[in-house]
């Protein structure tokens, strides 16, 4: 019988298993942390058209979130507040500061500022701010220590799969109602129980069926 | 060729008149092993024949006519098929079922008459197997172009995602994902592994360098040494035992999809044993129809003998009677049952809106193929391919029936009639097209007889062949 492969032919099923196997597992690992939100969402922090800092406004000053993102107990979006907000302050205080000159030019000309939206869940999403709010998720539990941050990171992956952690145990991320904008407050050193809670009515249930937030 | 309808006539008639078995040979005149190899290697050798060409293009065709449907199904949405309520399943899953069914023949050829030890699968188990592998190809197209959104088919898959989420592991359409998915692996697998000698033989017989590099990376090295034989048994003794639980299993899980479902007419008992010879039947009637077109077009005549046909024939008037019997039986059962929401099920099946596919489908299935309760009718090459052409139609029918049962639910307001549109139409041609096209690649370029296995059941290979004349050149 003639010989049609080179000796080294006996070896190729071998390279071809094990480069099989390696690469199987490099894709796997690859769609797992490159292409999960953990990797592609989390520490996206745009420029935004003025260098407004929450360390310095809601850290160092303690302004409470509410103060400009008011509807975020009635509405499912937590406003970004309009130059008028920034005004009611800044007319008074650093009035001169370059900083400022944007807030000042929007001020005048009634153009709102066109602020980079880093929070982004997809259309087909349904989220809504007021229930997690009534339910008593802090805001941190979301969006990590914003108190500390110059330039807002997002610092959560967002993802289903981040959703649904707190939807199947959201005890752990429960705390009083009046400790939500509390960035500092950590409920499991607070020995905070949700069920012996007596401003609590009822138990925080929340969905985790399809339609609950795929509306 | 006179010598050798001489030949065939010669060994039928010296077999029939055996006083031990009464039986024809398993082949008929083919004096030597070589002999053997030649009549299955011409095919794979010759120049491309005319007819070849015809079918092929005929089915190509029909390879088309699946690519556009389904391309234009993709753009548009499965809204261009005629599913609508009531009827929210109609002719994909109708498909589905008929083409797994289809695939059962084989693997019981292949596994269960292996294990059983019947000598005359040899010459039909690699043709079987191959229409086994191509109907379980097109049985998976139905159930993945049918989501709409087909891109989110691996949702279907548990592979870990962002998520968070895991398939509905308590629905039978997801048992039904992993039944066929390992039913195709098993059947590749277990038909790569029963050609790997049979390829060999094609390389070596090779002409060409490029024929001998394909056919011999496909060979895997066989050298068919006595250590390559002793993994070689080993290795197809257990696939077999691997694919025998599947030919009960696969078609049981399918009929799960309906008999977990709360809907008289489909939340029956009756439906696994009933779906498993229903998928026999159904099966045993496809390879008959191709066998008897295939042996004729490529000269096999000597070795898938009236014998096989025979054989085939009985299975399928088994099969086909137990069918037959489930039918009654689902009448009874509704009868004794005094459930009234039953029985209507069955008397609408038998007389209602759609009593011409029921009809159709009893006809099919249980009336024709009694025919082969004659001999004559089983040696007939006419009748047999008749028949089996029956039991294709009618088996298509019964899941057709069994699908349009929703037609009439619990709301006689929102009762009505389901009628495909044309794109259902062309799907189902179109799964014709791909099964033939990829049948014609087979025959063409494959073996379609397992050379060595058959080699194994000739007179030749028997030391104590009976006759002398038959066995002569043997060793």
């Amino acid at each position: 019988m003639a010989v049609i492969f080179p000796r080294w032919a006996n070896k190729v099923p071998l390279y071809l298993a094990v480069v099989g196997a390696l690469g199987g597992a490099f894709l796997v690992f690859a769609v797992w942390y490159w292409g999960s939100p953990n990797y592609t969402d989390v520490g996206y922090a745009p420029e935004q058209p003025v260098p407004f800092s929450h360390r310095l406004h809601a850290g160092e000053l303690a302004m409470d979130c509410r103060y400009c993102h008011n509807t975020v107990e009635r509405a499912a979006y937590a406003a970004i507040p309009p130059t008028e907000t920034c005004m009611n302050c800044h007319k008074s205080i650093a009035k001169e500061s370059k900083k400022l000159a944007a807030v000042r030019k929007s001020y005048e000309s009634g153009r709102p500022i066109a602020w980079v939206r880093v929070h982004l869940l997809p259309d087909y999403t349904y989220f809504n701010h007021s229930v997690h709010v009534a339910a008593g998720v802090g805001c941190v539990s979301c969006h990590g220590r914003i108190d500390q941050m110059n330039i807002v990171r997002q610092a959560k992956p967002l993802s289903m799969s981040w959703c649904l952690s707190c939807h199947r145990q959201p005890d752990a991320q429960l705390r009083p109602r009046d400790e939500v904008t509390n960035m500092s407050y950590d409920p499991k050193q607070a020995g905070y129980e949700p069920a012996k809670d007596p401003a609590r009515k009822r138990k925080v249930d929340p969905p985790i069926h399809c339609s609950g937030c795929h509306r | 060729m006179a010598d050798h309808s001489d030949a065939v006539t010669r060994d039928a008639q010296i077999q029939w008149d055996d006083p031990v078995d009464r039986r024809v040979p398993l082949t008929l005149g083919i004096k030597s092993f070589n002999e053997l190899t030649e009549i299955v290697c011409r095919p794979v050798e010759w120049q491309t024949p005319k007819h070849w060409w015809r079918v092929f293009l005929f089915a190509l065709t029909g390879l088309g006519i699946l690519v556009a449907s389904t391309a234009y199904l993709f753009w548009e949405g499965v809204g261009v098929w005629g599913l609508n309520n009531p009827v929210s399943w109609g002719w994909a899953i109708t498909n589905f079922v008929f083409w797994v069914g289809i695939g059962h023949a084989g693997t019981l050829i292949s596994a269960i008459l292996f294990l059983f030890r019947q000598k005359w699968r040899t010459s039909i188990n690699r043709f079987a197997e191959a229409m086994t592998i191509f109907a379980v190809m097109c049985a998976l197209l139905f159930p993945t172009i049918h989501v709409g959104r087909v891109w989110a088919i691996y949702y279907t898959l548990p592979i870990p995602n962002q998520m968070g989420m895991w398939p509905q592991f308590r629905s039978p359409l997801l048992w039904d994902v992993f039944a066929v998915s390992i039913y195709g692996t098993v059947s590749i697998l277990f038909w790569y592994v029963g050609l790997i000698p049979d390829l060999a033989t094609v390389r070596d017989r090779a002409k060409t360098r490029i024929r001998k590099i394909v056919y011999g990376i496909f060979a895997l090295g066989w050298r068919g040494s006595t250590r390559h034989w002793l993994h070689y048994e080993r290795a197809y003794l257990l696939l077999a035992a691997l694919a025998t639980p599947l030919v009960l299993s696969v078609h049981s899980v399918v009929s799960f999809d309906f008999a977990t479902s709360q809907l008289p007419g489909w939340h029956t008992t009756i439906f696994p044993p009933y779906f498993v010879a229903g998928a026999i039947y159904s099966g045993f009637g496809m390879v008959i129809t191709l066998m008897v077109i295939a042996r004729k077009l490529f000269g096999l005549e000597r070795v898938m003998t009236m014998r096989h046909f025979d054989n085939m024939a009985k299975i399928t008037l088994l099969t086909g009677s137990i069918v037959g019997y489930a039918y009654s039986v689902e009448f009874f059962t509704a009868w004794y049952s005094a459930n009234p929401y039953e029985s209507f099920a069955f008397v609408n099946r038998a007389l209602g809106p759609y009593a011409w596919a029921y009809w159709i489908m009893v006809t099919c299935n249980v009336v024709v193929p009694q025919v082969f309760w004659l001999k004559k009718a089983r040696q007939s090459l006419v009748v047999l391919f008749i028949v089996s052409i029956f039991v294709n139609i009618g088996m298509w029918f019964e899941r057709f029936v069994i699908v349009v049962t929703l037609h009439r639910d619990f709301l006689p307001s929102s009762w009505d009639y389901y009628s495909p549109t044309i794109f259902d139409v062309a799907a189902f041609v179109g799964s014709f097209g791909l099964f033939f096209t990829m049948f014609c690649l087979f025959v063409r370029f494959l073996p379609m007889v397992a050379i060595s296995e058959v080699k194994a059941v000739l007179p030749q290979a028997n030391p104590h062949a009976a006759h002398g004349e038959v066995s002569e050149g043997g060793h």
